[in-house]
């Protein structure tokens, strides 16, 4: 692939330790990725090869031992903490594979809890909260505590959240690892229908191989290299 | 404002737990609140003393008697405005477990002496008209139900009617009020002169003096003057600020009152302690969803304002009800059913009862919101 | 009766299996089992001072002993009884005799300011002025260092107990009462009784330093036997040239403390009370956290087929268990921190001073673990009750 004109995110020669202990785990070793805007990426790979680590530094969860990652142009490897956090606030969207849902929140307000770092006014906030419930499916739903809500629900409002604060970039890890095949469908739909038709640029983790093919580019990753085949 | 939402939803997470917690905090702070009633009642309104006033008693012992005639020598010491007297009469009314101060003193002058004791123009007329009058405070009013124009019998334990009676009738005319909060209104006053005609012995002898001076700073040189102008009499006297006074008398009751209050106050951090580490567990077992706030984009320090702020919210909710509760019981009395002359939490307590408050909810908050702050989040999100 | 025996083989297995868990909420259970203790170990200790005061007051008397005031006087201070009423009551019927002597010892009683060791500010000390029978009326009287004063001259005893609160009483120091020297001579025991806290001279000295003439303000008399009170009463009151009140030592001396120690029963009680509930909630708290994280476990158990009550029952005995360590914790603390500390403070009712040491007895080593485990039982029964009502079902999904 040549070097594209609007790559969103660009991970340059990105090394990731993890020390536990004395020892030391080399997770990625000058690992190299560019996804362009617009794109749905899947990531796959066997259990502790760094898919998620991977996700992390990109999410701006995590930073790299050593190399850059840049996302929007921004070098958010360099940023501080606080602004690191300002950051993902307005840029990113994150899917969780158990959602992640405040238990003590109905759907409504989890919805808009990342609508809480914004200056928006309460009324706002709710209405745009609103939408986004609308957008997957669960306007019906809004005053629901996570727990009655069924799983495919609940990561509908998992996806509302990354929505609420119309970021450009959706971060997934394993979104329907939890679910069961009906429901992971939908929600892939609901994924693939933000890609194609709001513009999201999408990177998603994940184990199965029905999920993958729903995205435009798969990335096989292995022993802290990526591939676009899987290894045997 | 718009946090305090989700700070009350966390709090609503485990009701049960939430209000336990509450409850113990507010217990903790009842404790505080009604200790500082009692540490109160056993200094003896000391904060309200009047700077500028002395007791005059006898050098040997308070129960010795001094000479009527003291008051107008006192009076003419230079610095001194004013003398009054005052003698223990020691009284029994029913039983001799109502214990309370009766006295007989001069009306007029007495309440002069003392402005505190806020007693209507007509009720003061009435005892200055009335020889066997007597004057009580609100509070031993309320004690014994005792309303204007009651017939009060008091048996004498130690002064006699002339013929060996030993029951004195007063007629009650006036009920005073205090001026301030920790003013005595557990008095029992009567008339001096009434007293010291019927009396079967000790005639023109008086208890002690109070005095007032015209210079709070000279008070010690005052007092001096006044012990040296007695000086190697038979009776000789030791004049203090009322204030000393009273901290003496205070401090008679010694050791006890200093080894309850610090038993109480160590048993008060503890209950500290354990709802504080309750807090912290509330905090602990939710790590991933302080995570999840992390990665949403709320700063770390957001993070840590929000634990913090729980902690706030709980212990100033706990501790709030628990001083007003405190209020509310030392309001309706005190524990040994009336023999403390004052009884109430004093508004300097409340302060260190709000400060203390602060300070546990930080104490109990402050560990795991530095915790919370220091999550990474890709670690804890994973558990 | 296998029925039985199958019921109590499940509580003894369900609890067993629950207290080996235990070890896993080490933190929440050692926060109830402190909080008890400190509750207990305040109870223990505030009562122990009126307990401590109660003691004093009992050493004080011995069941032969008389005490005859003036007639509405409620303590000696306020009496006075003239020679010819000494006299009298010494005439009366049922005193002992010894050696040629009545047992009967009339006492003047003043208050002297002395300054308190601790903060150096004036407290009310008792000084007794004595006759030369009354080391045998009074219980345990000793000299135990130093002398008895000479009779006649201005020299004074002290009890161990004032020596060791107030300043000054040492041996060979003098004190200054009624604008004459008066040394210290000898230290005094008195069987633990109020005795020790006051000073002792020769009445016959004090009364004219005081202008009390010939008058006193009580006898102490010792009777025959016990049984002899109602006859010696009987007599004195029924004298027509007497108006006196007689009473058994021991009554006049609970009756001076009762005051006292209402107050300070009233105030411990008062304050256990509110602290009770304080660990209540504690434990209350620890218990319904204990229950929760062992949620799925007893569903399992119900699910295996254990029924309700051996689950009520474990989650009881934990909580019991804990208040036990707790109150037996906090017990032992206030018996080794309080039991038998010295300490004075002013008695209302006679307006001075007296010195006593704390006591903490195994009955109320007893209440404060009775009190404990009231605290485990309310704090272990509604979370046993909810483990116990938890649908089987709904707590196995449960994460």
């Amino acid at each position: 692939m040549t070097e594209s004109s609007r790559s969103l995110v660009s991970v340059k020669n990105v090394d990731k330790v993890f020390k536990r202990g004395s020892e030391e785990i080399h997770v990625l070793g000058g690992l190299d990725l560019d996804i362009p805007e617009g794109e749905f990426l899947a990531l796959m790979g066997p259990s502790g090869s760094g898919k998620s680590t991977l996700l992390n530094l990109i999410g701006g969860l995590d930073r790299p031992s050593q190399g850059s990652v840049e996302v929007g142009g921004e070098r958010i490897d360099q940023l501080s903490n606080r602004r690191l956090a300002a950051w993902r606030a307005r840029h990113v969207g994150l899917v969780f594979q158990f959602y992640n849902l405040m238990p003590v929140l109905t759907a409504q307000k989890n919805v808009e809890l990342p609508l809480l770092l914004t200056h928006l006014s309460r009324a706002e906030r709710k209405k745009r909260a609103a939408i986004a419930l609308d957008i997957v499916g669960l306007s019906n739903r809004n005053n629901h505590y996570p727990r009655t809500l069924s799983g495919g629900e609940q990561q509908r409002v998992g996806i509302a959240r990354s929505i609420v604060t119309d970021p450009t970039l959706l971060l997934c890890d394993e979104p329907t690892g939890d679910l069961d095949r009906k429901s992971g469908d939908e929600i892939l739909d609901l994924l693939q229908a933000l890609n194609r038709e709001q513009g999201k640029t999408i990177v998603m983790v994940t184990h199965d191989i029905h999920a993958a093919a729903r995205a435009t580019r798969t990335l096989y990753l292995n022993k802290g290299r990526l591939t676009t085949e899987p290894e045997e | 404002m718009k946090y305090l939402y989700l700070l009350w939803s966390n709090l609503k997470r485990k009701k049960m737990r939430t209000t336990l917690t509450l409850l113990s905090i507010m217990v903790a702070f009842l404790l505080f609140g009604y200790l500082g009633a009692i540490k109160q009642a056993f200094s003896q309104g000391i904060d309200v003393a009047g700077l500028d006033r002395l007791i005059v008693r006898h050098k040997v012992s308070i129960i010795q008697l001094l000479p009527e005639a003291y008051e107008s020598r006192i009076e003419k010491i230079e610095g001194v405005e004013d003398a009054v007297h005052q003698t223990w009469f020691g009284g029994v009314y029913q039983k001799p477990s109502n214990f309370f101060a009766q006295m007989p003193v001069k009306p007029e002058e007495y309440l002069k002496m003392y402005p505190e004791f806020v007693l209507s123009d007509e009720e003061r007329n009435a005892w200055l008209n009335t020889r066997s009058g007597a004057v009580v405070g609100r509070g031993i009013a309320d004690r014994f139900g005792w309303k204007l124009g009651d017939r009060i019998p008091i048996n004498a334990t130690i002064w006699s009617r002339k013929g060996g009676e030993r029951t004195w009738e007063f007629d009650l005319v006036g009920i005073y009020d205090g001026a301030e909060k920790g003013t005595d209104t557990s008095q029992f006053l009567f008339r001096y002169d009434f007293f010291n005609e019927s009396r079967q012995f000790g005639e023109g002898l008086v208890g002690w003096y109070t005095v007032r001076i015209s210079d709070p700073d000279r008070a010690a040189i005052t007092a001096e003057l006044i012990d040296a102008e007695f000086a190697n009499s038979p009776n000789e006297t030791k004049a203090e600020p009322e204030g000393a006074f009273l901290q003496g008398f205070a401090n008679q009751i010694g050791d006890i009152g200093f080894i309850m209050m610090s038993i109480i106050v160590a048993v008060f951090f503890t209950i500290l302690l354990v709802a504080g580490n309750t807090m912290a567990y509330a905090v602990r077992e939710r790590t991933n969803e302080l995570a999840l706030l992390k990665a949403i984009g709320f700063t770390d320090r957001g993070v840590l304002a929000l634990v913090l702020g729980e902690s706030f919210v709980l212990t100033l909710l706990g501790g709030g009800l628990g001083l007003a509760l405190a209020w509310l019981l030392v309001s309706l009395g005190d524990p040994s059913g009336g023999s403390l002359p004052v009884f109430f939490i004093p508004y300097s307590d409340l302060a260190v009862g709000i400060a203390l408050i602060a300070i546990m909810a930080f104490i109990a908050g402050i560990l795991p919101a530095l915790q919370a702050q220091r999550l990474q989040i890709a670690d804890a999100l994973r558990r | 009766m296998a029925g039985m025996f199958n019921w109590i083989s499940q509580i003894v297995s369900v609890t067993l299996f629950n207290l080996r868990t235990l070890p896993q909420r080490i933190g929440s259970s050692t926060t109830a089992i402190f909080g008890i203790a400190g509750v207990v170990a305040v109870m223990v200790g505030v009562l122990s001072i009126a307990q401590g005061i109660l003691r004093t007051m009992e050493n004080s008397s011995s069941s032969e002993n008389v005490v005859v005031l003036r007639s509405g006087a409620t303590s000696e201070m306020m009496s006075g009884l003239s020679g010819d009423d000494v006299r009298f009551i010494s005439e009366g019927p049922g005193l002992l005799r010894q050696d040629d002597e009545v047992m009967a010892s009339p006492e003047l009683f003043v208050i002297i300011n002395l300054p308190i060791r601790s903060t150096g500010t004036d407290a009310n000390v008792p000084m007794r002025g004595v006759t030369r029978v009354a080391g045998d009326v009074h219980k345990g009287f000793q000299v135990v260092d130093g002398r008895m004063f000479e009779w006649g001259l201005n020299e004074v005893i002290v009890g161990v107990g004032a020596l060791r609160e107030f300043a000054g009483l040492e041996i060979g120091s003098t004190i200054t009462v009624a604008r004459e020297e008066w040394p210290v001579v000898g230290i005094f025991e008195a069987s633990g009784g109020i005795a020790e806290t006051e000073i002792w001279v020769d009445a016959s000295v004090l009364q004219p330093a005081y202008r009390r003439g010939n008058s006193y303000q009580a006898v102490y008399g010792r009777l025959k036997s016990p049984d002899a009170f109602q006859e010696f009463k009987d007599a004195l009151t029924s004298d027509p040239r007497l108006n006196v009140k007689p009473m058994r030592e021991a009554d006049y001396h609970s009756s001076q403390s009762t005051v006292l120690y209402n107050l300070i029963t009233g105030l411990g009680t008062l304050i256990a009370a509110i602290m009770g509930f304080g660990a209540i909630f504690g434990a209350l708290n620890t218990m319904y956290t204990a229950v929760s994280s062992r949620t799925r476990e007893i569903a399992t158990l119900r699910a295996l087929g254990f029924q309700a009550s051996p689950v009520v029952i474990s989650v009881l005995s934990e909580s019991l268990l804990l208040a036990l360590l707790g109150g037996a914790i906090g017990a032992s603390l206030a018996w080794l921190v309080f039991d038998g500390f010295r300490a004075a403070t002013l008695n209302f009712s006679s307006f001075s001073q007296v010195a006593f040491a704390f006591d903490v007895s195994p009955a109320l080593l007893v209440r404060g673990i009775v009190f404990a485990l009231i605290i485990g039982l309310i704090g272990g029964l509604f979370p046993a009750i909810r483990a116990a009502r938890q649908p089987v079902s709904a707590a196995l999904r449960e994460l």
